[in-house]
């Protein structure tokens, strides 16, 4: 139910002989009742930025708040933030019941009250069975949404759920994480989600801020970052496959504009295919990076041809890979494609699924026919 | 399932009762000595059948030693209560210190923590006979000479250094997340130390707490210098048994016996926890 603010976050972990910094003048506002997903590969800063806000680890510099009360001068038992952990942490003398009701304990609630609260948190991650057994005595997955229950059984102002189902089978990962946002929203719950799982921030989150070397790439919706991601980092990050990006040299001419691609392939659009506003942007561009998705390809006689490498269909989509001018591309049909390796075909795409990038810094230059 | 043949099981049998009997025998040969007269330890050839009696014992707790030289007065009761009561307060202290000392150093990453920590090692690298000297010119001009305070306080260079060492090792071996957990549950950081903390390093606590207790109780040469027969714990107080008129054997056994007893029952109750301890496992998740 608080409002989280996060700003110019800094994290330097300092050693004897070197020191990392793993986050940087990082900026972020959580809404109220909105819930939000840290994405980004292994060691981008995602888990010191939530073990900041829990009070695990020092702030080097910057300020946290949540409900316009500055939080990271607290101790952890004095913010108000629940937590499920990534390795469980369960406490192993304890039943999963007793974990689960740990923080209850410590508000004193009734202990007529905390039966329920457990029984009702228990039924919804599906482990009402084995309240009674022990941490060691029971699944990773089980022990993981023990975790979670010990986290969403308490009222806190922020929940921060760290990797919270990278242990679950799929299909019971699919049914929780419906569960979780629906018991999220319902309750109104401020949350963080750390997670690398693209399928499961898209889920969960309102919001996904991409992050890669401690630094926030973009706040954005899912949807958001998909159609329109900021630089080629987000851009290659989001979506799976990731997307294809050409270095591309610009010819801008009187009634089209083309894309020359090493290798000898170039890509042309009528000049009506973008905005007034894109035409200008590109006018003055030599180079860029070209991004496109691998399900906005058309797989046929398009400009873009090339020797198939290999091509395998997944039951519900077609992943043909080419080699264009001797680099590979990756393209998805949703039809059956039958092509054997060393076919010769040719890919295109519409200038609305172009993604154009500044070729220096990454920035985008403009999404579809319009400017970013 | 068992594939082992009968003849291998009879041999793993044999062999274990050869290293058992290998081991074992000094301390079962005290024993059977702690039941005879001087004369029947030391006649030749030696053998196993004998006339038990108590005399050793009685002597002991009588606090009367008689010899060919006649009676000798014996401290040992004294000496044995001496020992227990520096060693249990010696290991006491040592953890009350020691362990809240140890989760620091295992937590808390602070300036010169790492060379504190191995200072409080190094007490061990010097031979105590090195420090007994300056030592005792100090206790003598503190009043501390022949006192229990001076004792407890000096056999803490045997006991906090260890309980430091080990007990800091199974801190650090404990994922913190489980006290991050419970912490964030609304419990201050004491409450987390002895409710989960302390806990979970119990078994480390238990072996460090067992060890320094048997490096206490065996401890000679300081309570030699530093203190006077009647603070003087058994390790000392067995030289009595070597009188003008020869060594006292059977009695050196009997005293052996018993001043083991405390060591050995202390050792069967701590070996529960240490059972326990590991039986928990999986600590880490």
């Amino acid at each position: 139910m608080g409002e989280l603010v996060l700003s110019k976050l800094d994290k330097v972990y300092r050693s004897k002989r070197t020191s990392v910094h793993a986050v940087k003048s990082f900026d972020l506002t959580v809404k109220p009742g909105e819930i939000v997903a840290l994405l980004g590969s292994s060691g981008c800063g995602k888990t010191s930025t939530l073990r900041m806000i829990a009070g695990f680890e020092e702030v080097t510099s910057g300020s946290i708040s949540l409900d316009g009360r500055v939080i990271h001068t607290l101790s952890p038992s004095q913010r108000g933030v629940a937590m499920a952990f990534e390795a469980y942490s369960l406490y192993p003398p304890l039943t999963i019941g007793e974990n689960i009701a740990f923080a209850l304990k410590a508000a004193r609630l009734p202990a007529a009250q905390q039966q329920i609260l457990v029984k009702n948190i228990a039924e919804m991650l599906e482990i009402a069975g084995i309240l009674n057994r022990y941490p060691s005595s029971v699944s990773g997955g089980q022990q993981q949404r023990a975790s979670l229950g010990r986290a969403l059984v308490r009222k806190a102002s922020l929940y921060l759920l760290d990797e919270p189902m990278g242990q679950l089978e799929p299909q019971l990962r699919a049914v929780l994480r419906g569960r979780i946002k629906h018991f999220l929203r319902e309750n109104n719950c401020t949350t963080i989600l750390v997670t690398h799982d693209q399928t499961e921030a898209n889920a969960l989150a309102d919001r996904i801020a991409v992050m890669e070397g401690g630094v926030l790439q973009q706040y954005a919706t899912p949807a958001e970052l998909k159609a329109r991601p900021a630089n080629l980092f987000t851009g290659a990050f989001i979506g799976e496959p990731p997307m294809n990006i050409f270095d591309a040299k610009i010819t801008a001419a009187a009634r089209e504009i083309r894309f020359d691609i090493e290798g000898g392939v170039s890509l042309a659009y009528p000049v009506s295919d973008f905005s007034p506003d894109v035409q200008r942007l590109i006018a003055g561009r030599r180079e860029v990076a070209l991004g496109i998705r691998p399900h906005a390809f058309h797989i046929g006689n398009g400009a873009l041809r090339g020797k198939v490498i290999s091509c395998q269909w997944l039951g519900d989509q077609t992943h043909v890979a080419v080699d264009i001018g001797g680099r590979t591309v990756v393209s998805v049909s949703h039809a059956r494609v039958d092509k054997q390796p060393g076919n010769e075909i040719g890919l295109s795409a519409l200038a609305a699924d172009l993604h154009i990038f500044d070729a220096e810094t990454g920035r985008a230059v403009a999404h579809g026919g319009s400017p970013a | 399932m068992d594939h082992t043949s009968t003849f291998e099981r009879i041999l793993r049998g044999i062999l274990l009762a050869l290293v058992v009997l290998f081991f074992m025998f000094p301390i079962f040969w005290i024993l059977l000595m702690s039941f005879q007269t001087n004369e029947s330890i030391l006649r030749m050839p030696p053998s196993v059948f004998f006339t038990p009696t108590f005399d050793n014992y009685i002597a002991l707790v009588t606090g009367e030693m008689r010899t060919a030289a006649g009676s000798l007065q014996l401290n040992f009761m004294q000496n044995l209560w001496n020992s227990v009561l520096l060693s249990t307060t010696s290991v006491a202290v040592a953890l009350v210190l020691g362990v809240p000392a140890a989760y620091a150093f295992a937590r808390f990453k602070f300036r010169l923590g790492e060379d504190i920590a191995f200072t409080l090692l190094s007490f061990r690298f010097a031979p105590p006979l090195l420090v007994l000297l300056p030592l005792s010119l100090y206790f003598k001009s503190l009043g501390l000479t022949n006192t229990y305070i001076g004792l407890i306080w000096v056999y803490q260079l045997i006991c906090l250094p260890l309980i430091l060492w080990i007990v800091r090792g199974y801190f650090e071996d404990l994922s913190p997340d489980i006290e991050h957990a419970h912490r964030i549950a609304g419990y201050s950081w004491f409450q987390t130390f002895r409710k989960i903390a302390v806990p979970l390093a119990l078994p480390g606590i238990a072996a460090a707490g067992l060890l320094a207790f048997i490096f206490s109780w065996n401890n000679f040469v300081f309570a030699l210098v530093l203190a006077s027969a009647d603070k003087q714990p058994v390790t000392v107080g067995a030289l009595a048994f070597v009188t003008a008129s020869g060594i006292q054997y059977g009695q050196i056994a009997a005293a052996i016996v018993m001043s083991v007893i405390p060591t050995f029952v202390l050792a069967m109750f701590a070996q529960r926890y240490l059972v326990e301890g590991l039986s928990l496992g999986a600590v880490k998740g």
